[in-house]
């Protein structure tokens, strides 16, 4: 089997309000899709649906080979699920939440042990275990609902924001674990930080207004910026409107941005035309000029910058004429 | 089926992780008490018999059940693990189902607490403990027929209060449906079938007949068949609420 997760023409209106337009997506093992999108987006009523929670307009979604809306309990069994928010029941305890889900997943015996253990030692759960799940802090809570999604050694895995809330080390913490397990699973990942994709995710989706604007690589992705291949460079105050007039005049060169480091330096941003790399370009510019070039280094594209252009600009016309 | 039974025992467990079994049980017992001593006169009349501790049930349950039943759905949706529940590998009936005879048997223990009045009329006389027998089976059915009733409403609302307010509005309904007042406001202008029909929905209609020791067919069947509407109506209130 190839897709694990195969959504086709998936939609979703409540009333006049179309939510989800037509998104389609396959996921193979071993892949990990970041799902990108504003809030609002359509995001969590596509995961939705997806985990057969809601049923959509039209559209199906297969996962390892189960349609959700003609097979759901087969469908079911082979996801792991982290909803938004990652609720759980609060009064109960946490040791008693997981073993409730181990029964629910149809865990049993030494394997139903042995994945509670393995899941808690993982997660670091050891020492919250006897608490109720309602006195836990934001970041357990989410540990205890991404626990819960994968205690089944699901084959797919949808996350919907698992790191929201989370502090950094937490975020860390998180990303690593998804990162071990990606090889043998097909996740979906919902997030709105950008770093994230980055970090994680071998392949980005981007939702606005319900339709799926991009799906590419991050590095596709980044592609997209205009900052894609520039050159940042600090350069002496007293040099700086020489070498960015300089380097501006250059045929491959779109714009120089300017910005100030500190009293006695600029820093210049060299953006190029259509994406070219340009670094050997500025470096021998600047031995021939005799400027004093420090720290050279190459963005690979502002993900911030792609994001806005893509979500803000692409077809408000399309949804006039729907509508 | 197993999974049912999973879902059954997590929310039985519920009502006592949390002090709301302990209050309703309580409660329960002293307000049976009370009914049964001092309105329903249980000495005074002499008999040995529990008429006057189940002549109040229905009216006892009208309030204290959807106590119970408010929180069942309207909980989870609040919360959100609705969607977590959901997305397990249960059936929207196993979920239903689950959770109404996890209520139920909650219900039932309350009940069976009530077995001190049951051996003090045993004590005083010699009643016939086949009518009262039936008279537990009928207190059980309409409690079961409250809740399903209760059930349903609290899956339409996040709110507990208001689900509260709704399910103690349409089982009094229930419990009125058989009294004269509202069968002579219909009995003047309405057709005998139809005032027939009115009667014939009531709680107290087919409670009152089991009690007294004569279990027909009929109200069994009729709380039956209530009991799976409503679940059936609880199970298109949660498709249908769902999403929003």
């Amino acid at each position: 089997m190839d897709n694990l997760i195969e959504v086709s023409e998936l939609r979703k209106s409540f009333g006049p309000l179309v939510a989800v337009d037509g998104v389609s997506l396959q996921i193979k093992r071993g892949e990990v899709l970041g799902f990108l999108g504003p809030n609002g987006a359509g995001k969590s009523t596509t995961m939705k649906m997806i985990t057969g929670f809601i049923a959509p307009t039209g559209g199906s979604v297969r996962i390892c080979g189960h349609d959700v809306a003609s097979d759901p309990i087969a469908a079911k069994s082979r996801i792991g699920y982290l909803p938004e928010g990652a609720p759980a029941y609060g009064e109960m305890s946490v040791a008693g939440f997981l073993e409730f889900i181990a029964d629910i997943r149809s865990l049993a015996g030494e394997t139903r042990t042995r994945r509670i253990r393995e899941v808690v030692e993982k997660i670091h759960l050891e020492q919250v275990l006897p608490q109720t799940i309602e006195t836990l802090s934001k970041g357990f809570k989410r540990r205890v609902g991404l626990a819960q999604a994968i205690l089944h050694d699901p084959e797919v895995l949808i996350l919907d924001e698992p790191t929201d809330g989370l502090d950094p080390n937490q975020k860390h913490e998180v990303r690593t674990l998804i990162g071990e397990m990606a090889p043998h699973k097909a996740i979906i990942v919902s997030t709105h930080i950008l770093e994230e994709v980055d970090a994680l995710c071998t392949r980005t989706a981007i939702i606005a207004r319900g339709r799926l604007l991009f799906t590419g690589t991050p590095a596709e992705l980044e592609a997209r910026s205009r900052y894609h291949n520039a050159v940042t460079l600090t350069v002496a105050r007293v040099q700086a409107e020489a070498v960015a007039a300089g380097l501006g005049a250059l045929p491959a060169v779109a714009d120089v941005e300017a910005a100030d480091v500190d009293a006695a330096r600029r820093r210049l941003t060299v953006i190029p035309r259509e994406g070219q790399p340009i670094l050997e370009l500025v470096q021998q510019t600047g031995r021939t000029s005799g400027w004093a070039l420090e720290e050279l280094y190459v963005e690979s594209g502002h993900l911030d910058e792609v994001f806005r252009t893509i979500t803000t600009t692409a077809g408000p016309a399309g949804e006039v004429t729907r509508t | 089926m197993s999974r049912m039974g999973t879902l059954f025992r997590r929310e039985f467990r519920g009502y006592f992780a949390t002090p709301v079994a302990y209050v309703f049980i309580v409660i329960f017992l002293f307000l049976t008490g009370l009914f049964t001593f001092y309105v329903g006169g249980f000495y005074e009349r002499g008999q040995a018999d529990l008429e006057p501790f189940f002549r109040y049930h229905p009216w006892l349950y009208m309030l204290l059940i959807p106590a119970i039943s408010m929180r069942l759905w309207s909980e989870e949706r609040k919360s959100g693990t609705l969607e977590l529940l959901m997305t397990l590998p249960v059936s929207l009936f196993e979920a239903v189902l689950g959770k109404f005879l996890a209520a139920w048997a909650f219900t039932a223990i309350a009940l069976v607490l009530t077995f001190p009045i049951w051996i003090t009329a045993n004590y005083l006389g010699n009643p016939d403990n086949t009518v009262i027998a039936a008279g537990y089976l009928g207190s059980l059915l309409m409690a079961g027929g409250f809740l399903a009733i209760g059930a349903c409403i609290s899956a339409l609302t996040k709110n507990q209060v208001i689900a509260f307010v709704v399910s103690f509005v349409i089982c009094f309904a229930f419990n009125l449906s058989g009294f004269p007042l509202v069968l002579d406001f219909f009995r003047g202008w309405a057709p005998q079938a139809i005032v027939d029909v009115i009667g014939s929905f009531s709680f107290l209609t087919h409670f009152t007949s089991i009690q007294k020791g004569v279990i027909d067919l009929r109200d069994l069947i009729y709380f039956t068949t209530l009991i799976a509407f409503w679940l059936y109506a609880n199970m298109l209130a949660i498709d249908a609420k769902k999403s929003s």
